[in-house]
C-alpha cells in the first residue's frame, strides 16, 4: 500500500477508473474511533479485511478516523486514491460517506451497520441481532435454575435495545415465567469501555437471582464476563466467540458476522460481483449465529443446541418473528 | 517569570530550537519502527501546506486552537488556570445547535448565523461562570471546578443527543443537519473564480484572528485587562490597589468561557454542519498547550496554533501514506512536539543564555 507522495498529484487521473478490474482494484476501509484493534466491532472487520489479504495477497488501504471531520475526509481521500471499494466502518460514518458517495458516483462504496441510505453505488449491510440474541435467550432460559436471567447493556442506544429485546423474547417463549433483568451501563460513549462497572451491574443482577448474564457491551462486556465467572455463574458472549475470556463460565456467544461483510464486500468487489443495495444479515444468511464449539460442549448441552437449532430453523422459515425494536423504537414484552 | 535571555531569543531561537529537537526525536522513532525519517517529514509538511485541500484543513484545525488557546492564555492573564475549554466548547456548541434548530425554519440565515455565534459565546461564558463564581466566593480551585465541568458537559450533551435533540430514523447521536451554515473558504474563492480544493476551512478563521485582535485591546489596552493583568502578577497588590478580585475573576472567566465556547462555530455550522458528539475530541485541552506555547499572546498563539494545526493535519496524512504509521503513531510523535515545545519549554533556557552572555558582555563592554 506504499502510495508514493506524488500519486496524490495525480489523485484525479484516477478518478477516472470505474469498473474494478485487476489493475484498478484498490479497496479500502476507513475504521471508527475505536480503531481496528478494538476487540469488538471494527476488529471484527479487521479479521475479515485480513482474512480478505491472506488469501488473496491484496493490499488494502486502511485508516483509523481520531476526530469527527477525519470521517469525510478519510473517505474523501481514499475515493480520491482510486479506492474502489472503499468500506466504512459503523454508523457514525453513515453521513459521511453519503456525501462522498455523492461525491464520486463512478467508484462503489459500503458501509457497514446502516440501512437507511439511498445511493445508486453504496452496499449497506445491517444484522439481526435480535435474531441471534433470541437464540441465546432460549438458551439462557433453558439453563437457568433460578428462573431469573441478566443482560448488560453498553451505551443506551436503539442499536443496543434491539439485543435487549430479542434476548427477552428468546427467554419469555421458553420460560413465560422467567423474570429478565435488564441494565445500560450508561449513555456516553464510555459505557462501551467500563469493565468495573459493567461486572458491578452483573454482580448485582446476580444478587438479584440471576445465573445467566447476556452482554451487549463492548470492553464493559469483558468486566460482566469476569464478574460472572467469579460468582460461579454463567455469561453470554456477544459479537465473537467470547470463550477464552474466561473459559468454563461462558455459556455461548452470540456472533456478528462483521467480518463475513468486510470480506464479501472486498471479495465481489474483486471479482466484479459488487452490488449496491441493502443487505440484511440475519440467522438464515449467517449473519448473525451462536458459538456451539467442543469448548462450550459441557455447557451448552445436547437438549439445549436442539432447542436452539429448532428456534432458528423456525426463524429462517419465518414461522418465529422477532420483533426487531428498531422497528417501532418499543419492545412488547 | 523572569528569563535571562533577550527577548529575541527567548520568543524566536527558543521555540524554534524546541521544536528541531522536537523533530530530531520525532525523527528517531519514525526511524526506529523501519520508516524514513526525512520522507515522513517530507510527507507531513506537504500534507500539512501542499497537497490540495490541506492548508485548509491546516487553517481549519487552527482556528479551534486560536480559540481555545484564546481562552486558556485570557484566564491565565490572571493566573486562572482554565482546564474546561472542553467542556465550555461543547455547551457552545449546544448553544449554536439550539438557535438554528429553533430559527432557522423561520429566520433567514444573516440572522441565525449572528445570533447562533451570539449563543455559542454566552453559553460558553455561561459554563465557565458558575465555576469562576465558586472561585471567586469559595475559593473552590478552578483546575479541579472546571475539569468537573467538563464531565458534566459531556453528559448533559450525551442525554440530549440520544433524547430530546437526536435526529429520528438512525442511531448516531446526532441532531438534524442545521441550515444556517458558515459560508466555506473554498465556496467564496470559487465563486470569485479562484479554483479551491474543498477543506472545512470557514469564515470562523476571520472571527478567531478578530478574537485575537480583542484579546490583544483587551488585556494590553484596557483598564480592565491592567487590573486582570495585576490580579495575575500579585493578587494582595491587586486587592491594596482597589481591584475588585471576586468580580474580576468572574469576568474573566466568562471570557474565556466565550472564547472556548466560540470554537463551537467552526465546528457546528462550520465542518460539521450539525451538533455531534466529542465534536470537541480534545480541541479545549490542546488549547493549554497552545495557550502555553504562545506565550499567553495572541501573536503567539496564532503561531502555535499554525503549528498544532499543521500537526494534526501532517499526521493525519502520515497515516495515509505510511502502512507502518497508524494514528497511535502519530499520536507519539505529536505529543514529542507538545513536549519538548510545551513542557520542556524552558529546558534550553540556560545553556543558550551561557551561549549568549559573553557575547552580550563583549557588546556592553
Amino acid at each position: 500500500m506504499t502510495v508514493k507522495p506524488w500519486l496524490a498529484g495525480v489523485a484525479g487521473a484516477l478518478l477516472c477508473a470505474t469498473a474494478a478490474t485487476a489493475q484498478d482494484f484498490k479497496p479500502a476501509v476507513v475504521y471508527d474511533m475505536g480503531g481496528k484493534f478494538d476487540k469488538s466491532f471494527n476488529e471484527g472487520v479487521w479479521n475479515g479485511v485480513k482474512r480478505f489479504m491472506d488469501e488473496t495477497g491484496d493490499d488494502v488501504m486502511e485508516f483509523e478516523v481520531t476526530n469527527e471531520t477525519q470521517r469525510s475526509q478519510a473517505l474523501t481521500r481514499m475515493a480520491q486514491r482510486g479506492g474502489n471499494p472503499v468500506l466504512g466502518v459503523g454508523f457514525a460514518q453513515a453521513d459521511a460517506i453519503d456525501v462522498v458517495a455523492g461525491d464520486y458516483p463512478d467508484q462503489m462504496f459500503a458501509i457497514i451497520d446502516v440501512n437507511w441510505l439511498d445511493r445508486p453505488n453504496l452496499r449497506q449491510y445491517s444484522f439481526k441481532e435480535h435474531e441471534g440474541s433470541y437464540l441465546v435467550g432460549v438458551a439462557a432460559a433453558m439453563k437457568s435454575e433460578t428462573g431469573t436471567v441478566g443482560f448488560v447493556g453498553g451505551m443506551d442506544i436503539p442499536l443496543i435495545r434491539k439485543f435487549a429485546c430479542g434476548y427477552k423474547q428468546g427467554v419469555m417463549a421458553t420460560k413465560p415465567d422467567a423474570t429478565v433483568l435488564e441494565n445500560m451501563t450508561g449513555t456516553t460513549p464510555a459505557a462501551w469501555n467500563d469493565p468495573t462497572k459493567g461486572a458491578e451491574l452483573a454482580r448485582s443482577q446476580i444478587d438479584r437471582g440471576a445465573d445467566i448474564v447476556y452482554h451487549a457491551a463492548g470492553g464493559t462486556g469483558l468486566g460482566v464476563i469476569r464478574a460472572v465467572a467469579d460468582e460461579g455463574k454463567l455469561a453470554i458472549g456477544v459479537d465473537s466467540d467470547q470463550y477464552a475470556v474466561s473459559p468454563g463460565a461462558v455459556l455461548t456467544s452470540m456472533l456478528k458476522r462483521v467480518d463475513n461483510a468486510a470480506y464479501d464486500t472486498l471479495m465481489d468487489a474483486k471479482n466484479g460481483n459488487f452490488t449496491p443495495g441493502i443487505k440484511t444479515l440475519g440467522l438464515a444468511e449467517d449473519g448473525v449465529d451462536y458459538v456451539a464449539d467442543e469448548n462450550n460442549a459441557d455447557l451448552l448441552t445436547e437438549d439445549i443446541r436442539a432447542a436452539m437449532e429448532e428456534a432458528k430453523a423456525k426463524i429462517v422459515a419465518g414461522e418465529i418473528t422477532v420483533h426487531n425494536y428498531e422497528d417501532d423504537q418499543s419492545c412488547p414484552l | 517569570m523572569t528569563t535571562p535571555l533577550p527577548r529575541w531569543a527567548d520568543l524566536l531561537v527558543i521555540p524554534l530550537l524546541n521544536l528541531l529537537l522536537a523533530f530530531l526525536v520525532a525523527g528517531l522513532v519514525v526511524a526506529l519502527i523501519g520508516e524514513n525519517p526525512w520522507r515522513a517529514l517530507t510527507v507531513m509538511l506537504q500534507g500539512a501546506f501542499v497537497y490540495p485541500g490541506s492548508l485548509g484543513y491546516t487553517l481549519y484545525y487552527a482556528t479551534n486552537f486560536i480559540f481555545t488557546g484564546l481562552a486558556v492564555a485570557v484566564a491565565f492573564q490572571a493566573r486562572l488556570f482554565n482546564i474546561g475549554g472542553e467542556g465550555q466548547a461543547a455547551i457552545g456548541g449546544l448553544g449554536v445547535a439550539l438557535v438554528c434548530l429553533a430559527l432557522d425554519p423561520y429566520l433567514p440565515v444573516v440572522l441565525v448565523i449572528p445570533l447562533a455565534i451570539l449563543a455559542a459565546a454566552i453559553f460558553g461564558a455561561g459554563w465557565a461562570f458558575l465555576p469562576g463564581l465558586l472561585q471567586a466566593t469559595r475559593g473552590s480551585h478552578v483546575v479541579i471546578t472546571t475539569i468537573m465541568f467538563n464531565f458534566i458537559a459531556a453528559g448533559l450533551l450525551v442525554a440530549l443527543l440520544t433524547g430530546a435533540l437526536m435526529r429520528p430514523g438512525q442511531s448516531t447521536p446526532q441532531t438534524r443537519n442545521l441550515d444556517a451554515l458558515l459560508p466555506k473558504v473554498h465556496e467564496i474563492l470559487r465563486a470569485v473564480g479562484i479554483d479551491a480544493a474543498p477543506s472545512p476551512l470557514n469564515v470562523s478563521i476571520v472571527i478567531a484572528l478578530l478574537a485575537c485582535v480583542g484579546v490583544w485591546l483587551l488585556v494590553w489596552r484596557t483598564p480592565f485587562g491592567f487590573r486582570v493583568r495585576t490580579l495575575g502578577e500579585s493578587e494582595p497588590a491587586a486587592r491594596y490597589a482597589g481591584v475588585a478580585v471576586p468580580r474580576t475573576v468572574i469576568v474573566v472567566m466568562c471570557i474565556s468561557g466565550a472564547l472556548a465556547g466560540l470554537m463551537a462555530i467552526n465546528e457546528v455550522i462550520g465542518a460539521q454542519g450539525k451538533l455531534v458528539l466529542n465534536y470537541t475530541a480534545g480541541y479545549g485541552f490542546t488549547g493549554i498547550a497552545v495557550a502555553l506555547m504562545g506565550r499567553s499572546h495572541p501573536v503567539g498563539i496564532v503561531l502555535a496554533s499554525l503549528l498544532f494545526g499543521a500537526l494534526y493535519q501532517g499526521g493525519t496524512e502520515l497515516s495515509f501514506e505510511f502502512d507502518t504509521i497508524d494514528r497511535e503513531m502519530v499520536l507519539v510523535i505529536q505529543g514529542l512536539i507538545i513536549l519538548f515545545s510545551g513542557a520542556l519549554a524552558f529546558m534550553l533556557e540556560r545553556p543558550l543564555a551561557r551561549l549568549l552572555t559573553p557575547r552580550a558582555r563583549l557588546a556592553h563592554g
